[in-house]
């Protein structure tokens, strides 16, 4: 292999900054999730009191105030935390150095105890658990859980037959299997492991969610919704983006015109166009256009928008990457005697993509969330289908359109936040390589 | 083929209903539909009582009842119909492309609608028009009453529009308090922004249980617009115009001479000649429209009679409770009123 080592007064002062930044995100990612576990465990522990359809809040108001919870479980979390990992010594040095700094974090502190206590309030202490209607709801300025309860199915699979939803959790588990093993550096046989994830699953996801083989009936897609139509649109917009967006980086860097001009043109296009428009006529316009009775899918039609959507603005950042490797390297490639492939593939692209992590991974959480967009064609993703179920007049309640929109924002929230630790761990696990 | 993509964007631009004329000249509807076996329904992507998921996510709704129906008179099974969910801007594109075959997904019936866009609305099966909200302790009685009352409205609607002209032309003065969002709207009139709320009458009782004290809010009797929400199929196929449209006549007729979803086999042996016809037990009726003679038996089995589905949907058997209004029959003072069959 070549060394791609860069030179070490490059890469220094970004090692330390990225050291400190992650003990501290740490710390402030830590201190909330606890301080949810614990609410949620004391949610449980009242819960536990109580008979079905009973509300929370009285009960709670008989034992000890909501708000004095809260403040109880606010200061020992913070104190086992701040205690834990740190002396008082690091409480003055960062936090109470200066009169100016210690205001900033009383006022800090009040602002995060504000929120998440109103976040606690609404979700756990003032939330209904058990019902059968929005009536039950009513009583509470809370969450209405029974509402995300009874319509989970429907949020996870929306219309996916019932008898044939095992095919959706089959698809996640062989997606797990596949890629959990190349996620983690130390285990061995990536090769395989990408064949198996970006060749051989995407065949047998397709059978096995589209159906229509013996033994699979076909679903048609119009039953798909909720996460799986997230999952799918999203994750087939991110593998389809990124070997299409590394083409297009380089035809744009090409010396050969046609390729060239063909790679802006499309980006540029793309570019120019926002996507909600591009969905948009691919419902509405593209049927006029069709003969009658021709009808090409609604999922199919929003996957290759998404995907081609994705790789133009892919093709950009990893232009940048590209345009980031010195000129030496190209030659010192080219010097030892490397084609085209052998020199892009070994020396340039290594490089490259490992500079444009950020924002490889910005694309893909960007496009995660622009998922929502097929709404607009009367798909149901996770959040259209919240949107959807809040029309159901027997939970009409206060209450519910919050909920659901709560409870989409939290799924949203694990996966994007887990793309984003996930893109950290790489950037360590690729910088730590490099010390060698 | 680049000339004819060319041309095929420039009439779509110009017109959507030019290409949509050119572009509906299949088979026909009926054949088209027993072929493929099941009904492709366009409906809303949500809305209470009307077309809305339940906790499976089966559709639900007085228009989901009436595409149950029509699959019924078909294909003697309610639920050989595809639910078609679609957004507000590409319904009527849905229609004319054939993507659906029928709509019902609470569509005003305007002229606009019924000439340029290529559509043919088949019959009103819900009387919506604008009403107000106000608390009960206001003591108000009528909207009449609302003078210099301040009303929360969402901002760039119709609705909007109604509102100004209905006080002007009683000259009232008001004050409209607006918002951009729905939500918005009924968050501030909950939480005591403004005296009267005002949206269609259908949507101020779903948006009533979202309040914090359904009981202490009133809707008033008046309604200041006039809003058919009505089913509508592609012009230019009559046959499947008239089974649309006699779909709902028949849901009518049935409840008219008390044909329910318990008491239509009793029925069938009824003595009543108007039943007999309608029960295809006397004349050629069904048939006559490209269906079996028992076409209104199948129906009231799958989703009874247009009361029935009614007061199951939005009537006293859902959490809606709106009143039946002008959606009564004509013979107890509404505007419903279905041809006989005969």
């Amino acid at each position: 292999m070549v060394d791609v080592t860069l030179a070490p007064t490059m890469r220094r002062p970004e090692k330390i900054y990225s050291a400190k930044a992650t003990t501290d995100t740490r710390l402030l990612v830590l201190a909330p999730v606890a301080m949810v576990l614990t609410e949620l465990v004391l949610g449980w522990l009242r819960g536990a009191y109580l008979t079905p359809g009973a509300t929370t809040d009285g009960a709670v108001r008989s034992m000890f105030s909501y708000d004095a919870t809260s403040l109880i479980t606010l200061g020992t979390v913070l104190a086992f935390f701040v205690g834990h990992l740190a002396p008082v010594n690091w409480l003055r040095d960062n936090l109470f150095s200066s009169v100016g700094n210690a205001v900033m974090t009383l006022f800090g502190l009040i602002l995060i105890y504000g929120m998440l206590s109103g976040l606690f309030g609404f979700s756990v202490s003032h939330a209904t658990w058990t019902g059968d209607n929005g009536e039950a709801c009513r009583p509470n300025s809370g969450a209405c859980w029974p509402m995300v309860h009874a319509k989970f199915a429907q949020f996870m699979y929306g219309r996916y037959p019932d008898g044939e939803r095992w095919r959706v959790n089959l698809t996640y588990f062989l997606a797990a299997i596949g890629l959990v093993p190349l996620m983690i550096p130390r285990v061995p046989y990536k090769l395989q492991n990408a064949i198996f994830v970006f060749g051989v699953f995407p065949i047998i996801a397709f059978f096995l969610l589209v159906g229509g083989v013996p033994g699979l009936p076909h679903v048609a897609t119009e039953y798909w919704g909720g996460l799986l139509v997230t999952l799918v649109v999203a994750s087939v917009g991110i593998t389809a983006s990124f070997p299409l967006g590394i083409m297009l980086a380089l035809g744009r860097r090409s010396r050969m015109p046609l390729v060239r001009w063909a790679s802006v043109t499309f980006i540029e296009f793309v570019r120019g166009v926002p996507l909600i428009t591009v969905l948009f006529m691919a419902s509405v316009m593209l049927p006029l256009f069709l003969p009658p009775g021709w009808n090409i899918d609604k999922l199919l039609r929003a996957l290759v928008g998404v995907a081609l959507f994705a790789a133009a603005y892919m093709a950009e950042t990893i232009r940048g990457g590209l345009q980031a490797i010195p000129r030496g390297q190209f030659e010192a490639a080219d010097a030892i005697g490397l084609n085209y492939r052998q020199k892009m593939s070994m020396i340039v692209l290594p490089q490259a993509l490992k500079l444009v992590i950020p924002g490889i991974v910005n694309t893909f959480i960007g496009l995660f969330k622009d998922t929502s967009l097929v709404l607009i064609i009367g798909l149901f993703d996770l959040l259209g289908i919240v949107q959807q179920n809040n029309t159901d007049q027997k939970w009409l309640a206060p209450t519910n359109a919050m909920t659901g929109y709560l409870f989409a924002g939290f799924i949203f929230w694990i996966f994007c936040f887990g793309m984003s630790r996930y893109s950290a761990f790489v950037e360590r696990n690729l910088s730590s390589n490099e010390k060698r | 083929m680049k000339h004819t993509m060319k041309l095929g964007l420039a009439a779509a631009l110009a017109i959507a209903g030019a290409t949509a004329t050119a572009s509906a000249q299949a088979p026909k509807t009926l054949d088209t539909v027993k072929q493929r076996g099941s009904l492709n329904c366009g409906v809303g992507t949500g809305l209470a009582g009307f077309g809305q998921p339940d906790d499976k996510g089966a559709w639900t709704g007085l228009d989901v009842d009436f595409c149950r129906a029509i699959a019924a008179a078909v294909f003697n099974d309610p639920q050989k119909v595809t639910f078609k969910p679609l957004s507000a801007k590409e319904r009527f594109t849905a229609l004319q492309s054939g993507e659906i075959d029928v709509l019902a997904r609470n569509s005003t019936w305007t002229i606009s609608r019924d000439s340029s866009l290529g559509l043919a609305f088949v019959a009103t099966n819900y009387y919506d028009g604008q009403g107000f909200m106000v608390k009960k302790s206001l003591n108000v009685k009528s909207a009449k009453e609302l003078k210099g009352a301040s009303v929360c409205v969402q901002t760039g609607t119709t609705t909007e529009l109604n509102l100004a002209d209905f006080f002007r032309s009683n000259k009232l003065d008001y004050k409209p308090v607006v918002f951009e969002k729905n939500d918005e709207v009924v968050a501030a009139y909950d939480a005591n922004r403004c005296d009267a709320f005002t949206t269609d009458a259908s949507g101020l009782y779903a948006e009533r249980l979202r309040m914090k004290n359904p009981d202490e809010n009133i809707v008033l009797p008046e309604i200041i617009s006039k809003e058919p929400l009505a089913p509508a199929v592609r012009q230019g196929d009559s046959q499947w115009f008239t089974i649309v449209r006699w779909v709902h006549f028949a849901m009518l007729n049935a409840e008219e001479l008390g044909v329910t979803q318990k008491n239509v086999d009793e029925m069938l042996a009824s003595a009543n000649p108007d039943v007999k016809r309608m029960l295809g037990k006397e004349g050629e009726f069904g048939k006559g429209i490209g269906l079996e003679n028992d076409w209104v038996v199948r129906i009231v089995k799958a989703v009874g009679n247009y009361g029935e589905s009614y007061e199951r949907n939005v009537g006293s058997g859902s959490r809606l409770k709106i009143d039946r209004g002008l959606n009564k029959q004509w013979s107890q003072g509404g505007l419903q009123y279905a041809p006989p069959i005969r």
